[in-house]
C-alpha cells in the first residue's frame, strides 16, 4: 500500500510539474504572431506520417537514421507499456495485462526488449560519435556548455532507461522460473515469461542469486527505477533539446506549405507603394499611425508563433549547419544557432514575464496599475542581442538549410525577417547593398549602367553591308 | 553563325495587336552582364530556330526585385514589382520565360501575391519542352560526344523550386558524359551570389563559397561546368580563374551548348 500511495503522489507531483512547463512553453511560442496557414489538411497529415512519424527525411543519412529509428522506435513502443506500469502502479498489481494477453503480451514485450537492445546499442554508438569521433557538426561553437551536456544527459538516461527495464524483467524471469513471481494471477505458478531478451538474459544476469526475496528487490528497482527516469525525462524535456520527440509532430503539421521561394509578402508596405503609384489616390492621413511602424523582426513578438515552435522543436542535430555555404566557408552563420537563439530569448522573455515586475514594462507604458504583458514588454534586450547582424549578412537565401532539417523547421523565414528590420526599421545594414537599392529604385536594373537595357539585341541585328 | 534577326517588343507588338506566344523576360543580368549577353543571344537564337513567336519588354523590363527582397528592402521590391505587375497585366501576358532562376521564382511565387499570375518558366524546361515536342532538334554527334560535362544545379531552379530533371535531360541529350557533382540536386552547394550576395563583399570567413563550389567541380575532373543561372555563371566562372584553370574548364549555360552544339 505504501508503493500506491508513493507512486501516486510522485506521479502527480511529476505530471504537474511537467505540464506546468509545457504550458509556459506554449505560452512562449504563443507570443509569436499569427499565421496565416494554408488550408491543406491531408498534405499535412501526409507531412506528419512521411516526415514525423517515418522520419522520412533522417534517412538521408542512412546511418544515423537507422540507430535513430530504433531508439524512436523502442521510445514509441515503450510508451505503450506504461499504460499497464500506470495500472500496476496505482492499483498494486504487477503485470496486470499478462494473463488476459498472454500471447499477445509475450509479442509486444518481446518486441520492445528487441528494440531496447537496438536502442542501447543505437545509443551507445551515439555517445561515441558525439564524444570521440569529433563529428564537426556536434563541435561547432554554439554546442559548447549546455548544448554539449545536454545531448550527452540525455544518452545517458537512455542507458540508464534501458538497463531498469532488463532488470525489471530479468529478475522477473527468473523469480517465474521458480514459482516466486508476484505477476497477475501468476502466484505459486512455475513458469516463462518467453521474453526474446529477458528469457535468456534473466538467468544469466540474476541466476545466481540464491534469494527469492534479493531477486524481488532487483525487480522493485528495475520496476522504480524505469518510471523514475520516465518521469525525470518528462521533466527533463521542457529545459532540453530532447523536446523535439513532442514538438517535431505539431512543428511538421504546421510547417510551411507555400513555395520556399515566396517570402511573406508584406502588405503594408504593397498598399504604402501601390498608393504611390497611384495618381488619383488622394493622401489618406487616417492611415498614418502616430507610432512610427516598425517593419521586420526585432524580438520574439514580431517572429511568427511557427518561427518560435520551431526553435522549440530544434533538436541541435546540426544538418543545416552542415549544409549552410556560409558555414561550410568559416563564416559566423550557422542556421543552428539562429534557431537556438530564438528558443533562448524565448526563454529569458518567458521568465522575465513569470515575474510580473514593473521594470520588464516599457517605460513610457508604465502608468499606474499597469500589468505586465507581451504588448507592453520591454526589457532593453532584443534577439539582436543574441544574433549579430554579420550572421544574418551571410545568408545566401539557398534554402539548403531548410532542405536538411528532418523536422521541417525553417530557419530561414527569422533570418530573413530579421533582415528586414534592419533594412526598413533602422535604415542599415550592409552598405555595399545601397547602391544596388538605388539603382533598382532609379534605373530599374541591379546595376547603375548608361546603356539601354536592349542594348544587347543589336548583336543579333542583320548588319548593314 | 544563322541569319541575324530582329528581336521584336510587346509594344512593338501590341501596336500591330499581335501577342506573342510567349514573353521572354531577359533580366538584369541577362541585359547588362556582357558574360550573361552572350546566353541571352544563345537563347534568342534557339527561340528562332524553333520558330517560337515570342517578344521582350525592351526598356520597359525593371529588375523583378528578388535582390532587394532577400536583402530585406521591401519597399524597393514592391516598387520595382508592382511596375512589372502592371506592364506584365496591361500587356495581357499569359506565358513567361526566362533564363534567371531569380527572375522565374520572383516572377512565379511571388508576384501572385501582388497580383500577377503568370505561366513561368525556366528556359531549360521551355528547351525541353521544345524539344519534346520535335520544334527543336538537337544535333547528333555534337562537339559534345564523349566530353566530360558536369552540371551545378542553381539553388532557386533546383532545391527552391524542384526542377533537377529538365537541365539533365537537355544534357543527356547531346550525347555527353555527364558527371555529377558530390553536392548535387537537392544537396546542391549555392554557388554563394543567393540573397543579393552578388551585391556585396563576403563576410569574413576561411574561404570563399564558390571557391568551395569550383574546388568540388574540379574534382569531377569535367572540362565544361553546365549551369542555369547567370549569376552561378558568374561566380563559378571566377572561381575557375582562381584556380588559373579558365583555360581547361568552361562555364557554360545549357542554352550556349546547345547553340554550340547545333552550330546556330
Amino acid at each position: 500500500m505504501l508503493q500506491v500511495i508513493i507512486f501516486i503522489i510522485i506521479a502527480a507531483a511529476a505530471f504537474y510539474m511537467a505540464f506546468k512547463k509545457f504550458f509556459k512553453i506554449r505560452r512562449n511560442i504563443l507570443l509569436g504572431k499569427d499565421v496565416e496557414l494554408v488550408n491543406d489538411s491531408s498534405q499535412r497529415i501526409k507531412n506528419t506520417l512521411l516526415i514525423a512519424f517515418g522520419q522520412k527525411k533522417m534517412f538521408k543519412r542512412i546511418v544515423p537514421a537507422v540507430f535513430h529509428f530504433f531508439i524512436y522506435a523502442a521510445f514509441l513502443l515503450t510508451s505503450l507499456e506504461l499504460v499497464e506500469i500506470f495500472i500496476d502502479g496505482v492499483f498494486n498489481q504487477h503485470r496486470f495485462f499478462y494473463p488476459y494477453l498472454g500471447g499477445f503480451y509475450t509479442f509486444i514485450l518481446s518486441i520492445i526488449e528487441i528494440l531496447s537492445v537496438l536502442a542501447f546499442i543505437g545509443t551507445l554508438i551515439f555517445l561515441i560519435r558525439r564524444n570521440l569521433l569529433k563529428l564537426p557538426r556536434f563541435h561547432k561553437p554554439e554546442m559548447e556548455g549546455w548544448p554539449k551536456l545536454d545531448g550527452n544527459i540525455i544518452l545517458y538516461l537512455e542507458i540508464l532507461l534501458i538497463c531498469f527495464v532488463m532488470m525489471m524483467n530479468g529478475a522477473d524471469e527468473v523469480l517465474f522460473n521458480r514459482a516466486a513471481t508476484h505477476a497477475h494471477m501468476m502466484e505459486g505458478v512455475t513458469g516463462s515469461f518467453n521474453f526474446a531478451i529477458s528469457d535468456w538474459l534473466g538467468p544469466m544476469l540474476f541466476g545466481g542469486i540464491e534469494s527469492v526475496g534479493t531477486l524481488h528487490v532487483i525487480e522493485r528497482i528495475g520496476w522504480w527505477g524505469h518510471i523514475l527516469v520516465v518521469f525525470s525525462f518528462l521533466n527533463y524535456l521542457p529545459i532540453s533539446k530532447h523536446l523535439h520527440i513532442m514538438l517535431a509532430f505539431p512543428n511538421v503539421y504546421w510547417a510551411k506549405l507555400n513555395s520556399r521561394g515566396q517570402m511573406d509578402n508584406m502588405p503594408a508596405i504593397m498598399n504604402e507603394v501601390k498608393s504611390m503609384m497611384d495618381p488619383n489616390a488622394a493622401f489618406d492621413e487616417s492611415a498614418m499611425d502616430e507610432e512610427i511602424p516598425e517593419f521586420g523582426a526585432k524580438d520574439i513578438f514580431d517572429l511568427s508563433w511557427r518561427d518560435i515552435m520551431g526553435a522549440y522543436t530544434c533538436t541541435e542535430c546540426g544538418r543545416c549547419t552542415s549544409v549552410c555555404p556560409a558555414n561550410i566557408t568559416g563564416k559566423k552563420l550557422s542556421p543552428r544557432k539562429i534557431m537556438m537563439d530564438i528558443r533562448d530569448r524565448a526563454e529569458e522573455v518567458g521568465l522575465n514575464m513569470d515575474t510580473g515586475k514593473i521594470e520588464f514594462i516599457a517605460e513610457a507604458k508604465r502608468e499606474d496599475g499597469a500589468k505586465l504583458t507581451a504588448k507592453n514588454y520591454d526589457d532593453g534586450k532584443s534577439l539582436f542581442d543574441y544574433i549579430s547582424k554579420e550572421e544574418l549578412h551571410a545568408c545566401t537565401t539557398c534554402n539548403a538549410c531548410v532542405e536538411a532539417c528532418p523536422v521541417m523547421i525553417n530557419p530561414l523565414d527569422p533570418i530573413l525577417k530579421l533582415r528586414r528590420y534592419e533594412i526598413l526599421t533602422e535604415s542599415a545594414g550592409p552598405s555595399d547593398w545601397l547602391p544596388m537599392f538605388t539603382s533598382i529604385e532609379n534605373t530599374g536594373s541591379v546595376w547603375q549602367i548608361p546603356d539601354a537595357r536592349d542594348k544587347w539585341t543589336e548583336q543579333l541585328k542583320p548588319k548593314d553591308n | 553563325m544563322g541569319a541575324a534577326f530582329e528581336i521584336k517588343t510587346m509594344a512593338q507588338l501590341a501596336a500591330e495587336d499581335k501577342h506573342p506566344e510567349i514573353l521572354f523576360w531577359v533580366g538584369c543580368a541577362g541585359s547588362f552582364d556582357a558574360r550573361a549577353q552572350k546566353v541571352t543571344v544563345a537563347f534568342c537564337k534557339i527561340l528562332k530556330e524553333a520558330k517560337v513567336d515570342f517578344a521582350i519588354l525592351g526598356t520597359e523590363e525593371s529588375c523583378t526585385g528578388d535582390p532587394a527582397r532577400r536583402a530585406g528592402n521591401e519597399f524597393i521590391f514592391q516598387m520595382t514589382a508592382l511596375q512589372n505587375v502592371e506592364m506584365l497585366n496591361m500587356y495581357n501576358v499569359k506565358k513567361i520565360v526566362t533564363a534567371c532562376p531569380h527572375c522565374f521564382n520572383t516572377i512565379a511565387n511571388e508576384y501572385p501575391d501582388l497580383g500577377g499570375n503568370y505561366d513561368v518558366v525556366h528556359h531549360t524546361q521551355f528547351i525541353k519542352e521544345l524539344i519534346d515536342e520535335g520544334r527543336l532538334k538537337i544535333a547528333e554527334g555534337g562537339v559534345f560526344e564523349g566530353k566530360k560535362i558536369t552540371y551545378h544545379d542553381s539553388c532557386y531552379l533546383g532545391r527552391v523550386n524542384g526542377v533537377y530533371e529538365a537541365p539533365r535531360s537537355i544534357l543527356e541529350q547531346l550525347d555527353n558524359d555527364l558527371v555529377e557533382l558530390k553536392r548535387s540536386r537537392s544537396n546542391g552547394l549555392c554557388c554563394g551570389a543567393g540573397g543579393a550576395q552578388m551585391f556585396k563583399e563576403d563576410e569574413p570567413g576561411d574561404k570563399r563559397i564558390n571557391t568551395e563550389r569550383v574546388e568540388e567541380a574540379l574534382a569531377s575532373g569535367a572540362n565544361i561546368i553546365a549551369a542555369n543561372c547567370p549569376f552561378c555563371i558568374t561566380m563559378l566562372s571566377d572561381g575557375v580563374k582562381s584556380f588559373d584553370k579558365q583555360d581547361e574548364v568552361m562555364v557554360y549555360d545549357l542554352a550556349e551548348l546547345i547553340v554550340n552544339n547545333n552550330k546556330l
